[in-house]
């Protein structure tokens, strides 16, 4: 399992290892859930408040089912630890960290200069999503 | 037309830093090619048969004259002194340097343009109407909703990993101008019973190796829910679009696999829940974009006269211009399919002419249009002879709009990696040949694709040519009666295909077919769909 490069959270990261989608229903004391490309996120809504930790699986970077899967856990109200694994790459930091990812764990791990300047690269955004960045259309028109 | 902020313009010099970031990343090695691809692609970038491709969007084909003078400029700064215009509204350049590449983008950045995913497993450029706010026909202009959904596709965070690319495309008339059910997601701005405009959302349409007419999937969505709909339909897609198999990983797919009704059902309960997140711009960022399209200061006395005494004049009049909604002011459309050339294509002088007269006759605007050829929306008939002379002596006056030398070709073997079989000798040859018979032969759409790709479009031409790879040689299928307007209809295959010479030959005798039978008034489409395929099939093989 690969270490939390980047994390961007106060509270103690959790190490208890993540169970499947499946596996978690039957298992009422997990408390971290591992989402492949393939699962349903939503499956695991009714039990968001026994979670600590939701890692996102990215076997291949060119699969982008996980994105959605982090957004619409956040969407939920999910306010504990997203954290992206897998084939994680410098390009893609920027993406998830919007799509709601607030920790990251690549299985290579990334220069950490490059994924300064990805994280930081974009002043402003178009999309309202789950980060609680002010998009553009909302900076045009102030209410 | 739109223009920038300074967010916009932030946004698109971002993007440039970015790439040239990237490019750097990958020149030292750090970035493979397998990891920089997705990277390039989204910033236009195709690694080709002789060198890197790159595709600039041209926004729902709308173009200032400086950015067309810009293109030119670039062309013979960057490339071989000429561009492709493609048919999604873009322009390609095909000789293109890695490492030039950033400043390439820079210097489009500089007139507004970039080259933002006009490639890549995520949202296109979005196409519209090249007669937008100049058409007679149109319930109001399409293209601020296109800017609208243009802000919100760019870098969009959750679709910069779709099973496939996306295709969008925006209308607002009941001629279908711009093949929108043919999109994976098609837009026709309507108007309710109560007399409000909002948006007839159609999802699942393409070409390709499956082409399907997209089915409507709401009828209409109002202004203040076209990004919360629009997210609803690409959000479903990407949870649920096929990542298994390539050739199956569209929207019309998964559209038809779970049937129209399912996918609506999704896409209803997705929206129910986006609601609630707050993602919808308010109304007064669309009002703000329509305060760019605005009609332009029409010169109201502008005389509907037109002195047609010059037979050639008079030819192009007739078969290139287009009634414009305002009096005295014609829609002319710049033919880039001279008598034996390559469709599409224009040489850096006549990008740079082109850009000339937009500034001085059409209010600095053009289009380009998805058969590849360009328009200047608002001439004045007062000076639609001399513009007409301008382009007649810079080869950009041939009379043939929507005729059998109006062909539409994708570049093909010569220039893509992609084919099968080479479509630009194709095109020129059935152009040289028919060039005679033009006017005898009246509407045609000829649509050539050099593999099952289809970015000529064949399955929506009245004649469609597709060219396939049969066995080590180039072999020419032949396909009757496509349709991309609003009666959108598929082209069916004849039968066995033919050589090279022998695909001309079988266009020739499809057309004496037509001739033969055809009766009042009737083109060749409405010929074939009245007789069908048996008198073509006989004519063909005996």
């Amino acid at each position: 399992m690969s270490d939390v490069q980047f994390r961007f959270r106060a509270d103690e990261p959790v190490s208890d290892p993540a169970v499947t989608v499946d596996a978690f229903a039957d298992q009422t004391n997990a408390t971290a859930v591992r989402v492949e490309p393939g699962d349903d996120a939503r499956e695991l809504l009714p039990h968001l408040d026994r979670l600590r930790l939701i890692e996102v699986n990215f076997p291949a970077f060119t699969d982008g089912r996980g994105y959605s899967s982090a957004r619409l856990l956040r969407e939920a109200g999910f306010d504990g630890e997203i954290r992206a694994v897998g084939e994680v790459t410098v390009d893609m930091l920027s993406h998830m960290r919007r799509c709601g990812f607030d920790a990251f764990a690549p299985e290579q791990p990334l220069n950490p200069a490059d994924a300064e300047a990805a994280f930081d690269r974009w002043a402003d955004v178009y999309q309202a999503t789950v980060d609680g960045r002010q998009p553009i259309w909302a900076k045009r028109h102030p209410a | 037309m739109y223009k920038y902020d300074n967010y916009d313009q932030q946004m698109v010099d971002t993007r440039v830093e970015e790439f040239r970031d990237q490019v750097r990343r990958r020149l030292s090695g750090e970035l493979s090619e397998e990891q920089f691809r997705p990277l390039r692609l989204q910033n236009g970038l195709y690694l080709q048969l002789h060198a890197y491709m790159l595709r600039v969007a041209v926004p729902y084909g709308t173009l200032s004259s400086a950015q067309m003078r810009l293109l030119g400029d670039i062309a013979d700064k960057y490339d071989r002194g000429y561009g492709h215009f493609t048919t999604r509204q873009n322009i390609q350049y095909n000789w293109i340097k890695l490492e030039e590449t950033p400043d390439l983008l820079a210097d489009l950045a500089a007139v507004e343009m970039h080259a933002i995913q006009t490639s890549g497993n995520c949202i296109r450029n979005i196409s519209s109407d090249q007669y937008a706010g100049a058409a007679a026909d149109e319930i109001i202009d399409p293209r601020p909703y296109a800017e609208l959904l243009r802000q919100w596709s760019s870098f969009h965070p959750e679709f910069l990993t779709l099973p496939r690319k996306f295709k969008i495309a925006v209308i607002a008339s009941e001629t279908d101008r711009a093949a929108m059910r043919l999109h994976d997601i098609g837009i026709k701005m309507v108007r309710n019973d109560a007399g409000e405009i909002g948006a007839q959302f159609y999802v699942g349409g393409g070409m390709g190796r499956t082409p399907m007419i997209g089915p409507m999937i709401r009828e209409f969505v109002p202004l203040d829910q076209l990004i919360t709909y629009s997210e609803a339909c690409l959000r479903v897609y990407n949870r649920y679009g096929r990542r298994d198999n390539k050739y199956k990983a569209r929207i019309k797919i998964l559209v038809h696999e779970l049937g129209k009704e399912e996918y609506t059902r999704q896409v209803e309960e997705e929206f129910q829940h986006l609601l609630s997140q707050g993602i919808e711009p308010p109304i007064a960022e669309l009002e703000r974009i329509k305060t760019y399209f605005v009609d332009p200061a029409y010169d109201a006395s502008a005389s509907d006269e037109l002195d047609l005494s010059d037979p050639d004049f008079r030819l192009w009049v007739e078969r290139n211009t287009e009634a414009h909604k305002q009096a005295g002011y014609v829609i002319a459309t710049v033919s880039l399919k001279p008598v034996g050339g390559i469709p599409g294509d224009a040489s850096a002088d006549q990008i740079r002419l082109m850009a000339d007269l937009a500034r001085d006759y059409s209010f600095d605007e053009l289009r380009v249009t998805h058969a590849q050829n360009i328009v200047f929306p608002h001439v004045r008939k007062a000076d639609l002879y001399k513009v007409w002379q301008a382009l007649n002596a810079a080869e950009l006056g041939t009379p043939n709009l929507d005729t059998i030398g109006d062909i539409i070709a994708c570049p093909g073997l010569d220039y893509c990696s992609l084919a099968n079989a080479r479509s630009i000798p194709v095109a020129q040859k059935i152009s040289e040949r028919f060039a005679a018979k033009q006017e005898e032969i009246g509407e045609m759409k000829l649509k050539i694709s050099g593999c099952i790709n289809a970015c000529g479009h064949h399955h929506a031409g009245h004649i469609g040519i597709l060219g396939v790879d049969r066995k080590g040689k180039e072999n020419y299928q032949l396909l009757l009666g496509g349709s991309e307007g609003a009666d959108t209809s598929l082209g069916q295959i004849t039968g066995p295909g033919f050589d090279e010479d022998g695909i001309v030959n079988a266009v020739e005798k499809a057309t004496e077919v037509y001739l033969d039978k055809r009766e009042d008034g009737e083109r060749f489409l409405d010929t074939y769909r009245r007789i069908g395929m048996a008198p073509f099939k006989e004519a063909l093989y005996g």
